[in-house]
């Protein structure tokens, strides 16, 4: 769990962090946000549903990966927040294809 | 048509900002590639909007920022934030990059590789939980969002990085409760020999102050920890080792830096063991030319050195692209480069010293404990790597193939030594021998749909 | 003191000689297995996985036939690896389509389907074109320009890298012996009576067999064989696991028994150059999103290119040496969909010593009109 300091970086940005809002500051990352909401998981791995969160927050180990903006499987330390993003976590392997008139 | 640069970098760090102020002064065409929306690298991560923080004060605030302001200013660099490179033709110097204009392609007569170091990964068991993140990693959540660890901090591991993040934790306010230094008892003594430590002066006392810095605000060290655990059924609990445990909700793991080849590598360039810092580093000449006749490599990317050699490595490699295309007689180059070099070493002085001092521990890469998880994608244990080496995987190549270990989104970035070093260990061979893992393209993802859009007369 | 000695040695550890050398092993003859290290051309690493029967054997009834055994034989065997060794191969055989994006493409795929029918003969072979409404029932996704479909049961997929885990743990357990980093330095051969230096060690066998893939060209005169292939390059990429989507594999496109969709079926001619080139790769990713537009979504996490071990015409070749009798070649360049075969019909006559009279096509001696005649 991570928390802000608002007198040194205001939280000016507000986004979805599986649908909860979020303010935080600009500049920061769709995974900091996560951890700034204190989500308990960013994802589900496809291979055991092992929860993870960020680890390296530098690119390097794609434990970070989301669903931003109905993207799926972004690396989301790389993605920097703008107003109204929406972040979800994965639960295991992503979606493919949604077959029309599916919910 | 493909834009066409006399030289293209890869990573907007020190490095990279300074050989591309040196060429672009130079008057060569450069375009500079950065995956980050902010120049800085690592090191010097969000120093635009960072730098009037009172936690991140120092070399960060003051050389950081001034570089990037200098960086900033230059005109005639192309500077393309926000990219990645995903492919690269050596041979014709075609550069495939994913970026803020989508897929394009540029051409370079030389190429410039700054991609700087990466944190060594630290298996321990357990490190995959919710919770256990890399020291680098708390310190770019400072740098990038001003945040801070909530609840009981603990750091673990050693080296430069840790002190300095337990002393910005303090200035924050958010002193670590606990750090449990790896290093074992007597290394000190030890690494006393390396020498240095006269020229090395002001980064020792920079490194004492730190020090003493989190201490004050209350931070507790336990010394010579060995066999660390983050413990947690779906989060992380807390943490053990031999004659201890605590309760933490966040453990932050680190044992140095190494560099990062997942591109040289992926290039097939020559690499070398280095037996001291225990990494692989790229074979680079004195101006940092690497095996293939079109790429250099400069800053920790080629091996660590901190972030003042890697400007002086920078600047030393944008001499000698000058010189390749044409625009900086021998004789020049070798003149301007002289001071460069002197000050390079003044930064390196202190290296050696650090590299016996911070030595990882042999179980650092190669997990004693089978059921660790080596391979974080594909969830594979350093059990499962020890039993394909007994079957016959000599290296991480055919471990991958065997096991699936390096198969996974982050391309084997994670686990690639570590493999090398279980199969190293199994069969009795040295890492040379056990070799490196060759990664491909893309070197970061791209999706099916951006590959298919590329324009076709781009794509030669 | 390591054994010297053995019944069979089979270089080549990819999934050729691991095949055949797990059958050799299988049958009680004390078999060794030569590998090269971690870094060689290895066809098996870069296999696209199918189980492939319906592009096969055109204007070779012979190959046909043996390709259909072999799929045919693959439950058996993958079965048999899983009892012996507990690895999954991923083995499905749902049936498989070729897509045709356009009339004139769906026009020649029934023409060739057509005349494979044919030149099966009493052998049979079922298949169907499929078209419209049926196509999309059949394949979820599927682009508005995929015109239809030839479609037979026999096809399916596996994972090429599971079933070399598989054929290695299984022989070794059988009580083979694997020597990786043994690229052979020198050899010398007698009627049954062969050696093989490599490694640093001389082993003696009355058998050898020639699995080498691209290293076969060199070592085949050694033993009074050609083996004249050379390589043809094919890329392949490889997107993030997804949830499972295809219900079965396409020429072009499968999903992976984790999720990943695998795209491929690159052909060029680049020497033993394993680059990769974005212009192929582009051209790979267009023709997936024309099949399947939602694959554009998808993230490609790896891909890569390898070499095919091709013959002339390329069909596979197993020859025996007339000259030195119990040396033996086995070349192709579906090392998945033949192991079956591989394993359990070509093993058990290099056991016996001969090849059967059938495989007399399949001999190197086709490409030389003198000595054939």
């Amino acid at each position: 769990m991570f928390a802000q300091r608002p007198d040194i970086r205001p939280a000016t940005v507000e986004v979805l962090v599986d649908g909860t809002p979020v303010r935080v500051p600009e500049g920061a990352s769709a995974a900091a946000a996560v951890l700034l909401a204190g989500l308990p998981a960013i994802r589900e791995t496809p291979v055991t549903g092992a929860p993870r969160l960020p680890y390296c927050m530098m690119g390097i180990c794609f434990d970070c990966l989301a669903e931003i903006d109905g993207v799926a499987n972004r690396q989301s330390c790389m993605v920097t927040v703008r107003p109204g993003m929406q972040i979800r976590p994965q639960r295991g392997a992503r979606e493919a294809y949604r077959p029309e008139g599916a919910a | 048509m493909s834009l066409s640069y006399d030289l293209a970098i890869i990573g907007a760090g020190p490095a990279g900002m300074s050989a591309a102020l040196e060429a672009a002064g130079l008057g060569l065409s450069v375009a500079i590639i950065d995956e980050q929306a902010a120049p800085g690298g690592q090191i010097f991560r969000a120093v635009e909007a960072a730098a009037a923080d009172p936690a991140l004060t120092g070399e960060y605030a003051r050389d950081g920022a001034a570089l990037a302001r200098r960086f900033r200013a230059m005109p005639n660099i192309d500077y393309r934030p926000e990219t990645t490179l995903w492919h690269m033709d050596a041979e014709t110097g075609l550069l495939s990059l994913r970026g803020a204009r989508g897929s394009e392609t540029i051409t370079a007569g030389r190429v410039l590789l700054a991609t700087g170091a990466q944190e060594r990964p630290v298996p321990i068991p357990g490190w995959t939980l919710p919770g256990v993140m890399t020291a680098g990693a708390a310190q770019i959540l400072l740098k990038q969002a001003g945040a801070v660890p909530k609840g009981r901090t603990v750091l673990a591991g050693q080296g430069p990085l840790l002190w300095l993040l337990a002393a910005q934790l303090a200035r924050a306010g958010a002193a670590p409760a606990l750090l449990l230094e790896t290093t074992p008892h007597g290394a000190l003594r030890e690494a006393m020999r390396a020498g240095g430590l006269w020229r090395g002066r002001a980064m020792l006392a920079k490194g004492a102050t730190l020090m003493l810095e989190a201490r004050r605000a209350g931070m507790k060290v336990v010394r010579g920890v060995r066999n660390l655990r983050a413990e947690g059924d779906g989060a992380l609990r807390g943490v053990t080792w031999d004659g201890g445990s605590t309760g933490c909700d966040t453990l932050l793991l680190h044992e140095g830096v190494i560099p990062s080849t997942h591109i040289t590598r992926a290039l097939g360039l020559a690499h070398d063991w280095d037996g001291a810092q225990l990494c692989w580093r790229p074979t680079l000449d004195e101006w940092g030319a690497s095996s293939h006749p079109r790429i250099a490599v400069a800053g920790d990317g080629g091996g660590i050195g901190g972030w003042q050699a890697a400007v002086e490595g920078g600047t030393l490699a944008a001499l000698d692209a000058a010189h390749r295309v044409g625009k900086l007689p021998a004789e020049q180059r070798d003149r301007r480069a002289a001071s460069h070099r002197q000050a390079r070493d003044g930064a390196l002085a202190l290296r050696p010293f650090l590299d016996r001092l911070y030595a990882p521990a042999p179980t650092v890469l190669a997990p004693a404990d089978d059921a660790t998880v080596v391979c974080r994608c594909e969830e594979i244990t350093a059990g499962q790597v020890r039993q394909a080496a007994r079957l016959g995987a000599t290296g991480p190549n055919q471990a991958k193939a065997y096991l699936r270990a390096g198969m996974g989104p982050c391309q084997g970035r994670m686990c690639g030594t570590t493999v090398a070093a279980l199969i190293a260990g199994t069969r009795g061979i040295s890492m040379e021998e056990a070799g490196v893992l060759r990664p491909r393209a893309p070197y970061k993802p791209i999706t099916v749909g951006e590959l298919a859009d590329l324009p076709a007369d781009e794509a030669v | 003191m390591t054994r010297q000695s053995f019944d069979a040695i089979v270089i080549g550890g990819g999934l050729v000689g691991a095949a055949i050398a797990y059958g050799l092993q299988r049958q009680g003859l004390a078999t060794l297995l030569l590998d090269e290290g971690d870094i060689a051309f290895r066809a098996s690493r870069g296999n696209f996985g199918l189980v492939w029967v319906q592009s096969k054997g055109l204007g070779a009834p012979h190959y046909q036939r043996w390709t259909r055994g072999s799929a045919q034989e693959w439950p058996k065997l993958a079965a048999e690896l899983k009892e012996r060794t507990g690895i999954g191969t991923g083995l499905q055989q749902p049936g498989g389509v070729h897509l045709c994006l356009s009339e004139e493409e769906f026009g020649k795929r029934g023409e060739y389907m057509a005349r494979l029918q044919r030149e099966a003969g009493n052998f049979g072979l079922e298949y169907r074109m499929v078209r419209g409404a049926e196509a999309r029932d059949m394949l979820p996704g599927l682009g508005p320009q995929v015109v239809g479909m030839s479609w037979t049961p026999y096809d399916g997929h596996a994972s090429p890298l599971y079933l070399l885990r598989a054929l290695h743990t299984g022989f070794t357990g059988a009580g083979g012996t694997y020597q990786p980093n043994a690229r052979v330095e020198g050899s010398s051969a007698a009627p049954n009576d062969f050696s093989v230096e490599a490694a640093g060690q001389r082993y003696r066998a009355p058998r050898v067999v020639l699995a080498a893939g691209l290293g076969n060209a060199d070592l085949a005169p050694r033993f009074g064989l050609e083996a004249p292939v050379r390589p043809e390059r094919g890329q392949i990429l490889v997107t993030e696991r997804t949830q499972t989507v295809l219900p079965m594999p396409t020429t072009t496109i499968r999903q992976t028994e984790e999720g990943s969709l695998m795209l491929g079926d690159s052909k060029e001619d680049a020497g033993f150059n394993l680059g990769q080139s974005p212009e192929v790769m582009r051209k790979i990713a267009q023709r997936a999103v024309l099949s399947f537009p939602w694959i554009a979504n998808l993230n490609l996490v790896r891909a890569w290119s390898a070499l095919r071990v091709m013959a002339p015409d390329g069909l596979p070749i197993y020859d025996q040496s007339e000259r030195f009798p119990g040396a033996f070649t086995a070349n192709c360049h579906s090392g998945v969909t033949l192991a079956g075969t591989h394993a359990n019909r070509l093993a058990p006559m290099i056991a016996a010593g001969a090849l059967e009279p059938g495989m007399a096509p399949f001999s190197a001696r086709r490409f030389n009109v003198r000595s054939a005649a």
